[in-house]
């Protein structure tokens, strides 16, 4: 058997800042297979962004992979220069932003931002590569291509940039998609056509997708596994109906107990009290301590990761039992 | 377009008479010509007859409709001292203030924008910090004082450099320049570089500003996980994103470059247009003195309008004739 899309191994990406080291990523790792779909849930600042950024060699100064692997088609990507990076983003790994209306360049007519793309990675003309470009156009419900390429961002809805952005996501082919939040910024019609057309587009291509967001329930209906992040880490991983069904830490199920659903309408929706901890002051103890209900003086010491059940992670002494 | 071409071009008419009718009257507080005009020996007889011939009897508002009537053919007067029409005083010397300036331009432009790049890209860096140093010490000093350094240093001690003139000219469409001469070229070099100093550390500021805020801006992200290269995200990306205010000021300092080379040409004893009117003011050569500056507000406005055409190209948002664009 080959080697799977994607294995992140023990990933850990630092920030030496003047106050202290700051531990985004802090021993990360998943596999992602080709044509499935991963969720990586989070509340903000766990460090979500940095594991994308870090898989697509953007990660700036002060920021730093210090330790792991990032596996694409069994290739180590630590270990690549600043051009090897290049040829691979865009083309065999493509990221697409939260914030449409940020992500296009403003001054930039739409063909220029796609022809671009296409020509960074293929030696073709530029008609060649505006065939291209309608042809992905078209795949993204994007009518009249030709009028759109001549356009500029700010004459299109923030449903239709987001397309775009999809569109030259799409340009090379990738193997690997990064979607980081790509439709919280969009109403919920959208966000729902948009989750729709991805998990196709994924699935007919064979394409792998990782769906970045703070919504457990946008992933309930799209992924196949999920990741839960926590303070840089990964504290849970499974299947998707796992860990809906079955939540072992109590970060998942505080999470779980914050989404509104149908049966319990009426009750109050339960937050997850407390607030992330600084990660420069994150010690040796679990990093939800503060904030959890299940904590024991054991959880002073850092919890490893444990694999409770085939296909499953946690990092967590003292699990509710399923 | 073309609807607010034209009222443009009313506007414009407004902002001209407007400022003829402040220049005339600021000219006339300046002090009476005929003082210095006529020989002090001279008789009240004479005076009066001197008076008349130019027209300077008459009461101030009546002067200035006889103004008008003439500008109003093209006729801007004729110098009280010299006896030419003053347009043509003007069109001789103003060639060569603006070579000065657009040399000072092009200094400014192609030192301001890769070196306010660099310190943007690299705010932290020696280099980033040396260069944003330099702008301040450019900045802070005032122009004459750097002039007469930049002579002392290349004229009186290096020798590199001559410290006056335009040098050799040869005709370029009828107009005489210096910078197609070597000879001329050496001397246009040190008034442009004094002249520029000034542009130079604004643009930097301005370029580093602008290229800090833009590298921080998700489409610059996106720019690169398209895979593309650091000369296509920053020559194209964020360069025609901080275009639009770069655009701005060139098109202001190349207004006041044009018309307040004094200081500059004073130094350098560089045979422009500022240095007439000083002379002008010395000797009270009112139409001069008017026609100047109505001359310097004709290309304020031309280069206003110009950099307006031009935001609209850079910036797809803006469009011309909307009445965000139209004050
Ligand atoms: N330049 C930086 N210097 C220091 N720390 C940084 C820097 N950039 C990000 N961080 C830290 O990295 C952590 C992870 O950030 P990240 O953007 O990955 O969070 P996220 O999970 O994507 O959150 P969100 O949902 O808000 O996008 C944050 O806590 C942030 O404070
Ligand atoms: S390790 Fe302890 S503190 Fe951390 S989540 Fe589990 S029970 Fe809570
Ligand atoms: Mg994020």
């Amino acid at each position: 058997m080959s080697a799977p899309l994607l294995e992140v191994d023990g990933l850990r990406m630092h920030f030496f800042t003047k106050a202290g080291v700051v531990k985004a990523v802090d021993d990360v790792s998943f596999r992602l297979e080709r044509g499935k779909i991963l969720g990586l849930v989070g509340e903000s600042g766990s460090g979500k962004s940095m594991t994308g950024y870090s898989i697509l060699g953007l990660v700036d100064a002060p920021g730093r992979i210090v330790a792991g692997r990032i596996a694409l088609n069994g290739r180590d990507l630590t270990r690549l220069d600043e051009a090897a990076w290049r040829g691979l983003r865009g083309n065999r790994v493509a990221m697409i932003f939260q914030d449409p209306m940020m992500t296009l360049n403003p001054v930039l007519r739409i063909d220029t931002q796609m022809v671009e793309a296409v020509r960074a990675h293929h030696d073709v003309s530029r008609e060649q590569a505006l065939d291209r470009c309608r042809e992905v156009l078209g795949r993204v419900g994007i009518a009249s291509p030709d009028e759109r390429l001549r356009a500029y961002p700010h004459q299109f809805s923030g449903g239709m940039r987001q397309r775009v952005a999809i569109a030259i996501a799409l340009l090379n082919k990738p193997d690997l998609i990064i979607a980081d939040e790509p439709t919280t910024a969009l109403d919920v019609t959208i966000q729902g056509q948009i989750l729709f057309e991805m998990q196709n587009l994924c699935r007919e291509s064979g394409t792998g997708l990782i769906w970045i967001t703070h919504d457990l329930s946008v992933v309930a209906g799209l992924a196949d596994d999920v990741c839960v992040m926590y303070a840089g880490r990964v504290v849970e991983s499974g299947s998707v109906d796992e860990i809906l069904d079955r939540p072992l830490h109590p970060y998942t199920r505080g999470l779980l107990e914050s989404v509104p659903s149908r049966n319990e309408r009426g009750r109050p929706l339960r937050q997850i009290a407390g607030m992330t901890p600084s990660l420069l002051r994150l010690g040796e103890a679990c990093a939800f301590r503060d904030r959890c209900s299940q904590a024991q003086p054991d959880c002073a010491a850092a919890p490893a990761s444990s694999v409770p059940s085939a296909g499953r992670t946690l990092r967590c002494l003292h699990p509710a039992s399923p | 377009m073309l609807a607010y071409a034209i009222r443009r071009l009313g506007q414009s008419f407004f902002v001209l008479v407007v400022m003829s009718f402040l220049v005339f009257l600021g000219v006339f507080a300046i002090g009476n010509p005929i003082e210095l005009l006529v020989n002090p020996q001279a008789d009240e007889a004479e005076r009066l007859r001197a008076t008349v011939a130019l027209g300077l009897d008459k009461p101030i508002l009546e002067q200035y409709a006889i103004f008008l009537g003439h500008a109003a053919k093209g006729d801007l007067g004729r110098s009280f001292v010299f006896n030419v029409p003053a347009i043509q005083l003007i069109l001789e010397k103003l060639p060569a203030t603006i070579e000065l300036a657009l040399a000072a331009m092009v200094i400014s432009v192609g030192l301001g924008i890769p070196l306010g790049l660099i310190a943007g890209l690299k705010p932290h860096s020696l280099v980033g910090r040396s260069i944003m140093a330099l702008s301040i010490v450019g900045f802070s000093l005032p122009t004459f004082w750097v002039g007469l350094v930049l002579i002392m240093l290349f004229s009186v001690h290096l020798g590199w450099l001559p410290s006056n003139g335009r040098g050799e000219t040869v005709m370029l469409l009828g107009i005489p320049v210096s910078f197609l001469t070597w000879d001329g070229l050496m001397h246009l070099a040190m008034p442009a570089l004094n002249l520029a100093l000034f542009k130079l550390s604004l643009l930097v500021r301005l370029t580093r500003a602008g290229t800090r805020e833009a590298v921080l801006q998700d489409y610059v992200k996106f720019a690169r996980a398209k895979g593309l290269g650091p000369g296509r995200v920053i020559g194209v990306h964020v360069l025609k994103n901080i275009l639009v205010p770069i655009v701005t000021v060139i098109g202001l300092e190349l207004g006041s470059l044009i018309g307040f080379a004094i200081v500059t040409e004073s130094i350098f004893a560089w045979p422009g247009s500022g240095k007439l009117l000083i002379d002008s003011i010395n000797l009270l050569d009112r139409p001069v003195i008017v026609a100047y500056l109505m001359v310097i507000v004709v290309l304020f406005i031309a280069i206003n309008f110009a950099v307006d055409v031009l935001y609209s190209m850079l910036d797809p948002r803006v469009r011309l004739g909307s009445s965000s664009a139209a004050h």
